[in-house]
């Protein structure tokens, strides 16, 4: 989700948002080492860090605790992938889904568009801590995650309970149910796309097999019957090496471009949920802190009606900055879904084209065999 | 040194065939010496000679096997690369290009041994005599053939069917005096093609059965009308095979084996004719059994079989029982036991000749090849299967997420893509069926005939077997009679000759018994190549 715009207010940012990269991934035993660079406003080079997840929890934090920030919590957040783990079991495996395969490079790919998002969000790029994690050289500090209220929030208990409270907002009413809806099928398409992605790389390296097994079956020999033998087995072993190449690029393009977007877009539905799962909360507060305003002695009805103001006066913010969130959420969710399609059908229209002129070559070689 | 009986004789045959491809009948036109079954049995001397020479030519020069079939224009426009089917070959064998040759062909290795080898003992075969002039032949047989030669799609599934003319081509260009002599066997004139077609569903429920049209097309005078046809079940096939493993006269021969026997495909047959499965199960059973007649009627041993004829010719054959050892797995599993049980018998033989061992080996070899090339090909179709069963769940997800989007382009385009994974859906499958169809059917195809050539290795050691327990019984008999003799009591000694002279004539059947089988097995192995 790229925000082209860019921000007229003194922007804390010393970096080109959209440059950033995650160039590279070091695998050092278990922990994996990311290196990031973007390039500087000011044009006069680049910054080079070398990141570890727990940096990126850091940032992360350090986003979710900011003060004094009007409606923070109405902002829909870029949501971080999933710890990686290596040699990850079969359960975060199936978490980590598109970001588990091949060497990282999905994963990387998807720490960049965090990086991205965050830059270019209008309220979150103003954090120090984002600037401070693109450009310092030592590693921002690792020590002990504060508690906070997003840690709280994520408790599943009070969750269900109200999830499914009445909202007074039509419009957030609907969103809700909807996001509902969408998150859920997001998930099943993003699932059953990996195991499609998962199935053609079977059938990559089954061909594999097989064009390597008809290789055995290649003898020497001077016998005229063996050597022709032997010149079959060979040419149909390059065809099935041609397919398996195909059917490899065909995985890694399903995998770089709709299995991405698919993960990634169902993540931020995800975040999406939480931010209004926060705002109900809220809702919930407020409607408590009214309650009890009207309920309260005259000893303590100042004191509520304090308290039910501040309520107020959050809720709105925050009803605010989400009706603002929203609203860009989906326009961008479509554009990055349209983006991803129009680009996995063009490289899967070229891999197709480069498969059909490899089999028409062998397909032409074997007719001038026989 | 002339055998004075055959005269020189042709006649005109017309060869008949269908492509499987194309379903169309082709016919040309050759000349062939007298047919076999028209020659009167030739004495066992000559038989062995037969054999001798052709092995001893094998020593040294693998027939180049024939490819006078592959530049066969009919085999040239399917050139599917590794598309090609199986059964193209075979049904599409055609005499074409050298019709004359293939006959004169099959004439020369017994005349060639018969000028060379003088009478016939039960000695195994040894090249010696007639390695110098063997030579000669085969150099000159390969000057001519390597023009044949073009290239090669001569893939395993050829080797078969080429095979019906390797013992012609070595000695391709002996002198057409030679000619002259006939010979019995080893000659495929391909004058009877049988085709199998329109399985039909007969009967209801659980006694249904699938009968297949079995039509014939032959020139043969031996049988009683050029055309006919005759419903068959798959039960009636595998009488026939049952029958022809029983025969004793057939031993040595390789019998191809008959597809296998499918309880959960026919269950489904009898449930549904329609369903797409069965349908495919139904497809692939008819073209085997195609395959399996079509290599019957070309070993010309199997054709004089009067089973056989009766097969094709009568209206209705009794049913066969004892059919459940058949199924596919079994048979495996009874060759396999077969074996064994050879080798766990107290006489170990000693195999004193070479060439048997190694060709042993090679099926071996070969067999193991193709076991592990199967457990590829398997696993590749399983897992295109898988993508079908993906592709298609990916399709249904991605059609409910359009249905669930707000965004009236992007729903649509979800919509579309959805349609699109399914038609993807469709083609896996056909992929899938068509590896499967090609790749592995063939090479488990390969695998059971490979099973039915190691059968045929093993009746040749238990000849041998029976044989030299034919021959220690005898010795001690002789040494029955020894004592006895010793110990002077006459009528005893009488009723011990009696027996030792017994034993011997059982001695020299069963030594007999074994060298033909012995020459039957080469025979047979080099038709196979």
């Amino acid at each position: 989700m790229m925000q082209e715009e860019v921000n007229e207010a003194t922007s804390v940012l010393s970096i080109y948002g959209h440059t950033i990269k995650v160039t590279e991934v070091l695998q050092d035993g278990d922990t994996l080492t990311f290196i990031i660079v973007s390039q500087k406003l000011s044009g006069t080079g680049e910054y080079h860090v070398d990141r570890t997840y727990e940096d990126f929890e850091w940032l992360q934090q350090h986003l979710y605790a900011q003060e004094d920030v009007p409606g923070l919590q109405g902002v829909i957040f870029p949501p971080l992938p999933v710890r990686p783990q290596v040699n990850a079991s079969a359960k975060v495996m199936k978490q980590l889904g598109f970001l588990g395969l091949g060497e990282w490079q999905p994963y990387c790919k998807a720490l960049e568009t965090f990086l991205r998002q965050v830059a270019a969000h209008s309220i979150l790029r103003k954090n120090k801590a984002v600037e401070v994690f693109l450009t310092s050289t030592d590693p921002p500090g690792r020590q002990k995650l504060r508690r906070n209220i997003f840690n709280r929030l994520s408790q599943a208990v009070e969750g269900l309970r109200k999830e499914g409270h009445k909202d007074v907002d039509e419009f957030f009413h609907t969103e809700r149910d909807h996001n509902l809806v969408l998150t859920g099928h997001t998930r099943t398409a993003a699932e059953k796309f990996l195991d499609v992605v998962l199935t053609e790389q079977k059938i990559a390296v089954a061909c594999g097999h097989f064009a390597a097994a008809l290789h055995i079956c290649v003898e020497n020999g001077e016998d005229p019957e063996k050597k022709a033998f032997s010149r079959v087995c060979v040419k149909l072993s390059q065809v099935f090496d041609s397919i398996k190449k195909n059917m490899t690029s065909i995985a890694v393009n399903d995998m770089n471009t709709l299995g991405l977007a698919l993960d990634l877009g169902s993540r931020y539905l995800e975040a999406e949920k939480e931010m209004l799962f926060r705002r109900t909360c809220k809702l919930v507060e407020l409607e408590n802190a009214r309650k009890n305003a009207e309920r309260a002695k005259p000893v303590k009805k100042n004191a509520m009606e304090e308290v039910k103001k501040a309520a107020e006066g959050e809720f709105e913010q925050i009803c605010k900055v989400a009706k603002q969130e929203i609203v860009q959420l989906n326009q961008e969710r479509v554009e990055m879904l349209q983006k991803n399609l129009i680009q996995w059908c063009e490289q899967q229209l070229q891999t197709a084209k480069e498969g059909a002129d490899a089999y028409n070559q062998h397909l032409q070689a074997f007719i001038a065999m026989a | 040194m002339k055998l004075g009986f055959f005269t020189q004789r042709y006649c005109t045959v017309e060869v008949s065939h269908r492509c499987l491809r194309t379903q169309e009948w082709r016919t040309s036109r050759g000349r062939c010496s007298r047919p076999p079954f028209l020659i009167p049995s030739l004495p066992p001397g000559t038989l062995s000679l037969t054999t001798r020479a052709m092995a001893s030519s094998s020593d040294r020069n693998p027939p180049p096997f024939s490819v006078s079939e592959q530049s066969e224009p009919g085999l040239s426009d399917m050139a599917d690369g590794d598309s090609d089917d199986g059964e193209d070959i075979f049904v599409s064998n055609s005499f074409q290009n050298h019709p004359a040759s293939v006959s004169r062909g099959v004439s020369q290795p017994e005349v060639a041994a018969d000028l060379f080898s003088e009478e016939a003992t039960a000695a195994k075969p040894n090249g010696v005599h007639s390695d110098d002039d063997d030579d000669d032949l085969f150099a000159e047989a390969q000057a001519d053939l390597s023009s044949d030669t073009s290239g090669s799609s001569a893939r395993k599934d050829l080797s078969t069917s080429s095979g019906l003319l390797s013992a012609r081509s070595p000695a391709d260009l002996l002198p057409t005096s030679l000619e002259q002599l006939e010979e019995e066997e080893a000659k495929d004139s391909f004058d009877v093609d049988v085709a199998v077609t329109n399985p039909e569903k007969v009967g209801d429920g659980m006694n249904a059965y699938v009968a297949y049209k079995v039509s014939t097309r032959t020139s043969l005078p031996v049988f009683k009308s050029k055309v006919f046809t005759a419903r068959r079940r798959f039960s009636d096939f595998l009488g026939l095979y049952e029958k022809l493993s029983a025969k004793q006269s057939l031993h040595g021969c390789i019998i191809p084996p008959p597809p296998e026997k499918s309880l959960v495909g026919m269950t489904k047959v009898k449930v549904s004719m329609d369903d797409p499965s069965s349908v495919e199960f139904v497809e692939k059973r008819r073209a085997a059994l195609e395959r399996y007649l079509q290599r019957i009627v070309s070993h010309p041993l199997l054709l004089q079989d009067p089973d056989v004829r009766e097969f094709l010719e009568r209206e209705d054959l009794p049913r066969a029982v004892n059919t459940q050892a058949f199924s596919g797995a079994g048979f495996l599993k009874m060759i396999n036991r077969a074996s064994d049980a050879v080798s766990k018998m107290t006489i170990k033989m000693n195999e004193s000749d070479s060439w048997f061992e190694d060709k042993f080996q090679e099926v071996d070899m070969e067999e193991q090849q193709l076991r592990k090339l199967q457990a590829v090909v398997d696993s590749l179709v399983n897992h295109r299967k898988e993508l079908c069963v993906n592709t298609a769940v990916f399709a249904k997800s991605i059609a409910m997420l359009g249905n669930s989007e707000d965004n009236t382009a992007l729903s649509r385009a979800l919509s579309q893509l959805a349609e699109v994974e399914d038609k993807m859906e469709q083609l896996h499958q056909e992929q899938a069926g068509s590896d499967f169809f090609i790749f592995a059917e063939l090479l488990a195809d390969y695998i059971r005939l490979l099973g039915a050539v190691r059968g045929c290795f093993d009746q040749r050691v238990r000849a041998w077997q029976r044989w030299q327990e034919a021959q220690s019984t005898l010795q001690k008999k002789r040494e029955a009679e020894a004592k006895l003799l010793w110990a002077n009591k006459p009528d005893k000694l009488q009723q011990a000759k009696e027996e030792i002279t017994e034993w011997e004539t059982k001695v020299t059947q069963y030594e007999r018994d074994f060298d033909r089988i012995g020459m039957t097995v080469r025979k047979e192995v080099l038709r196979f190549e």
